[in-house]
């Protein structure tokens, strides 16, 4: 990702200091229908901060589909595989006991097995993954700063457009949310 | 999430050519199922009561999944299946066929599929004789009549409910259905459990398994959400329900099919499961018989196409909201849980693999389109979603993230 270029007219600064613009709604749908037009406008960096999941949100954004399903087949696979060979390999290989005239590996035995650690390693993947590709744990964020943000656990819906965004201008985005109807807009240090 | 007033006109009946064209169908399947059923029973009187018992399960489970189907979202409050519960209602119109079905081609030949208990051995088989407080004629009868009668007065009671509410728009009817759903589930389940027992379980009356209802229950429901999505799919593919019932509620649908299917399997290793590590004769009985010559391709047949392929396949979400892979696999599974009923039933006459007949068929026609062809005239003459349900608004809504 490009280092942000903050473009200044006029004066002249040395380092940016410009992180995100920040700004927050009173309804879910005015947030809403702000996301449906910063995606129309082509802006790609942004965030939106809500105190509860907001149906649709993801389309107003124009995200993605999550990549996290394939990180939780993947956990699925191995745990799968893992559970199949060790049963395989310490019952029928390494250390086959006899029980009652039971084989030493049989998959029908395994099976409970098998499905368990599938499970497990589906849900680590689920966990663990989430972490991942939300860059979590994260101490500090930026957004953070802005004088009102704990209001975003509360009853104000935020939003965030980050100076790393192609299109990003200070100027031209902090206008463009007093537009939509954002509420105490403000630039946020890096 | 739009603030704008959100307008729920559907096609509210459909359209009368349609309606004609769907029974007509039925009513030829049924034609068809009746000349190849004559060719089967001609050919062979003892074979064809086992066929029939077959085609029989198959539709009298897919009745009892629909009618399942109804109670659970009467008794969860649901709202998302508003437009989907009215085709699980006309389903639920098979349980009317169904008594006709039994007490004319089931209940004549018990003698014939029920002989190991009702046979002349039975007088000196000590197990036998041990359950005969249970296994008898009178008594089997009995628990018939009252099974039917359970299951019919529910389905009349959940369509006239619900149909009242289209002209009325009454919420207590609303209530009113709730508060049945709940002990209408315990009858439910109990009379669906002991159905199976006597019905499909006793034609081995040695054997026995107290997870049978539970199985055959799990392929029932697996068999009403086939159809169910179906519905969804042409019903959306012709432009009929545009807002009520779309892809989201096909998604659902397709979630509770891929549910059930997991379900299904579940139950199946769970029984399979106790009786391989139990390993006493007289319970792996039921499965060496299903695993001699050809019956264990069948066997596998069933592992394979009830559980593998719907599971990889209805996996992915792009899958249960695509309209043309899911009909494949709603079609795909109907047929599995005639595998499964097939499985069920026929290893009690055929000891030496797979003897499929166009009797098999023929039964499977008959009493598919017979049951179909009463679906099909209740729903010609119903809207097509609960005109004036209190969640239709909440219905429309559904959103799947």
């Amino acid at each position: 990702m490009a280092e942000a270029k903050p473009k200044v007219r006029g004066k002249v600064v040395a380092a940016p200091t410009c992180a995100a613009v920040v700004g927050w709604f009173e309804t879910p749908s005015a947030l809403y229908h702000a996301c449906e037009s910063l995606r129309d406008k082509g802006y790609k960096d942004f965030d939106a901060h809500t105190p509860f999941p907001v149906h649709g949100l993801e389309k107003a954004m124009g995200l993605k589909p999550s990549r996290l399903p394939w990180i939780v087949l993947g956990g699925a696979i191995t745990g799968f595989l893992t559970a199949l060979s060790m049963q395989w390999w310490m019952g029928g290989v390494d250390y086959p006991l006899n029980i009652s005239g039971k084989p030493g590996f049989s998959i029908q035995a395994s099976i409970p097995i098998l499905f368990e650690l599938t499970v497990l390693l589906s849900a680590f993947g689920t966990f663990f993954g989430l972490w991942g590709l939300c860059g979590l744990p994260k101490l500090f964020d930026p957004v953070m700063q802005h004088p009102s943000f704990h209001k975003a656990s509360d009853d104000r819906f935020f939003l965030s457009i980050e100076a790393k965004d192609p299109k990003f201008d200070s100027k031209t985005v902090t206008e463009l949310l007093q537009k939509l109807g954002a509420h105490e807009v403000e630039e946020v240090a890096p | 999430m739009s603030s704008k007033q959100q307008d729920l006109k559907d096609t509210e009946r459909l359209p009368e050519a349609t309606a004609k064209k769907v029974q007509t169908l039925a009513l030829g399947v049924a034609a068809v199922g009746l000349a190849l059923s004559a060719v089967g029973y001609m050919g062979d009187k003892q074979r064809f009561a086992f066929s029939f018992l077959t085609a029989f399960e198959w539709v009298t489970t897919l009745g009892l999944g629909a009618l399942f189907f109804v109670m659970i979202q009467h008794v969860t409050r649901a709202g998302w299946s508003v437009a989907p519960r009215r085709h699980a209602e006309w389903l639920t119109s098979i349980l009317w066929v169904s008594p006709i079905l039994f007490f004319v081609g089931v209940f004549p030949n018990m003698h014939t599929l029920y002989e190991h208990w009702l046979g002349e051995h039975a007088a000196h088989d000590a197990i036998v004789k041990a359950k005969q407080a249970y296994l008898n004629t009178g008594f089997f009868t009995g628990r018939a009549v009252l099974f039917f009668a359970i299951w019919a007065v529910l389905a009349w009671f959940f369509q006239s409910k619900s149909r009242e509410q289209d002209s009325s728009g009454d919420t207590k009817l609303t209530e009113k259905m709730q508060a049945m759903a709940a002990p209408g589930l315990a009858l439910f389940a109990l009379s669906q459990t002991f159905a199976g027992f006597d019905w499909v379980m006793s034609m081995d009356p040695h054997w026995y398994s107290t997870i049978f209802g539970v199985y055959m229950f799990a392929g029932g429901v697996v068999a009403a959400l086939s159809v169910l999505a179906i519905i969804n799919i042409r019903l959306q593919s012709a432009g009929l329900l545009q807002k009520v019932s779309t892809v989201e509620h096909q998604h659902d649908i397709g979630k509770l099919l891929f549910g059930f299917t997991v379900f299904w399997t579940y139950i199946a290793f769970s029984q399979y499961f106790l009786i391989w590590y139990g390993n006493i004769p007289e319970e792996t009985i039921f499965f060496k018989h299903r695993w001699v010559e050809s019956w264990k391709e069948w066997s596998l047949l069933l592992l394979v196409g009830h559980f593998i392929v719907p599971v990889v396949v209805l996996m992915s979400r792009h899958t249960k909201r695509n309209k043309a892979i899911l009909t494949v696999m709603a079609v795909w599974m109907l047929l599995m849980h005639f595998v499964d009923m097939y499985w069920l039933v026929m290893p009690n006459l055929d000891h030496h693999g797979v003897h499929f007949t166009l009797g098999d068929v023929g039964a499977l026609f008959l009493c598919a389109g017979l049951g179909f062809a009463l679906v099909a005239r209740r729903a010609a003459a119903s809207p097509l979603f609960p005109l004036k349900d209190p969640r239709l608004a909440e219905a429309h809504k559904v959103e799947n993230l």
